[in-house]
């Protein structure tokens, strides 16, 4: 139950008097509906993440890179993290 | 948009299993808190392909599996005695009650239904007005938003026969509880990325910086579940302590602010009881005052007494990460995703489900 799957958003109708803003968002073929009251700013094309009929976040297409980036990343930083070794241990943030 | 499928690549799953390997030179246990974590983690055999000093151990992640007994049973009792619809995720099903089952119920002419939203039972409280209809609101942070929002749209549309029977459970205090508990041992988490894309990662860094433990934010898919376990690792073996999300594609720092506001419309924090656990302090959500209206619990007021669980099930143990479920005597022989003892044997989340499922031990 506690699955989350993005979609593309399709089309968005208003119901309620213009209170709801309800989507459609294709799942790779499949469509359904979803409500957008918790992304007030989602629009036609973007990429939401939906749970349980209700759309939770946008998926940030820059961020969706770093899971192919990061062991190149980390790579390069090698010799930082060594640096990091002579410091105080710990860190505050 | 690019990097949908990407995330369960063989060949990058193989790069990153390599630096894992490349990074840990001593033991080290690592909870992952969520039950769909553990399902993708069994699932794509990333289990067995870490290198032997990393240990993954399974937390209480799973809303179905920690749903109360007591809760189970009043569901039932409203199906089947009060003439209600009762409207449930379908994972709810099969869960054991003291008695029977929700499942059972609806044999015995109980008119439950099976939903995929909440926003759902609002509809079918609109077409049955002289019926009552209750939702079964399980659930973590996640789910939160989406069962308020069924709330506040009956109260727009003025609905007086729908409520719901709530049972939310909060992922940081039970991290908490997880590393109070003097059995357990763990040196970092994989945090639920699906509760932080509601809540954001705030609550997280006094979690880390109290304890003293990496908790690195982390989503569902074979290789973010390994990036999350890369980065717990390399923070360990740094001597390092600190929050970092690795799931930042869909996981803000704030997280998603209108949801949050949706919720405390609705809900306020309470204690609440897990089971198989106990009485965790402020791990829960009930329905506030002023939508009594729409809460189940005082809207019938039913007591049903709290019975005992099944004396064979260990599933406390199994989802504070204690013992695994193969540790379990009865796994596999009474208990079996077709007779479920406990909780953790019905939900894809719960472990014991997941071991069975993908170790062999399919049934025929
Ligand atoms: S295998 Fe069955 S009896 Fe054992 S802990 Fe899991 S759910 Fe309970």
């Amino acid at each position: 139950m506690c699955l989350a799957i993005p979609g593309k958003i399709k089309s968005i109708e208003l119901q309620h008097n213009g209170l709801v803003r309800m989507a459609k968002v294709s799942f790779g073929g499949i469509t359904k509906e979803a409500s957008l009251e918790m992304l007030p700013d989602a629009d036609v094309d973007d990429y939401v993440l939906v749970h349980v009929g209700v759309a939770i976040s946008k998926v940030n297409e820059e961020e969706a890179k770093k899971t192919f980036e990061y062991l190149e990343e980390i790579g390069e930083l090698g010799e930082l993290e060594d640096v990091d070794d002579y410091l105080p241990k710990k860190d505050e943030s | 948009m690019k990097y949908m499928n990407e995330y369960r690549d063989p060949e990058l799953a193989k790069k990153y299993l390599e630096e894992i390997e490349k990074t840990v030179t001593q033991p080290w246990a690592i909870m992952e808190v969520c039950g769909g974590q553990t399902h993708s983690l069994v699932k794509n055999g990333i289990i067995d392909m870490l290198p032997e000093q990393v240990t993954m151990i399974h937390g209480p992640g799973c809303p179905v599996c920690v749903t109360p007994l007591n809760l189970i049973d009043k569901a039932i009792h409203l199906a089947l005695n009060e003439g209600v619809i009762l409207c449930s995720f379908g994972d709810m099903l099969r869960v054991p009650g003291s008695k029977i089952n929700l499942l059972e119920a609806k044999a015995k002419g109980a008119d439950i239904r099976i939903l995929y939203s909440p926003l759902e039972a609002v509809k079918i409280a609109e077409a049955n007005p002289d019926r009552e209809v209750v939702f079964f609101a399980v659930g973590f942070e996640t789910t939160a938003p989406a069962n308020a929002l069924s709330l506040i749209h009956a109260h727009r549309k003025g609905l007086t026969n729908y409520s719901i029977l709530a049972s939310h459970v909060l992922v940081p205090p039970a991290i908490k509880a997880v590393i109070d508990d003097d059995e357990s041992n763990i040196d970092g988490f994989l945090a639920a990325g699906h509760v932080c894309t509601i809540m954001g990662n705030s609550e997280y860094h006094p979690l880390s910086a109290t304890y003293n433990v990496p908790i690195v934010v982390t989503g569902f898919e074979p290789l973010d579940v390994l990036q999350g376990i890369l980065m717990v690792i390399r923070q360990l073996e740094a001597n390092k302590a600190k929050v970092e999300n690795q799931y930042s594609r869909i996981v803000k720092e704030e997280g998603n602010t209108e949801a949050q506001k949706m919720i405390f419309e609705v809900f306020e924090i309470r204690n609440q009881l897990w089971r198989g656990i106990g009485e965790i302090p402020e791990s829960g959500y009930a329905v506030k005052e002023k939508y009594a209206a729409f809460d189940a619990n005082k809207k019938f007021s039913i007591s049903i007494e709290e019975a005992p669980e099944h004396p064979d099930c260990i599933s406390g143990q199994i989802m504070k990460g204690i013992k695994k479920p193969f540790e379990c005597p009865q796994f596999g022989k009474k208990c079996k995703p077709s007779f479920p003892l406990g909780a953790p044997m019905v939900s894809s989340e719960g472990a014991c489900a997941a071991y069975y499922h993908f170790s062999g031990l399919i049934e025929a």
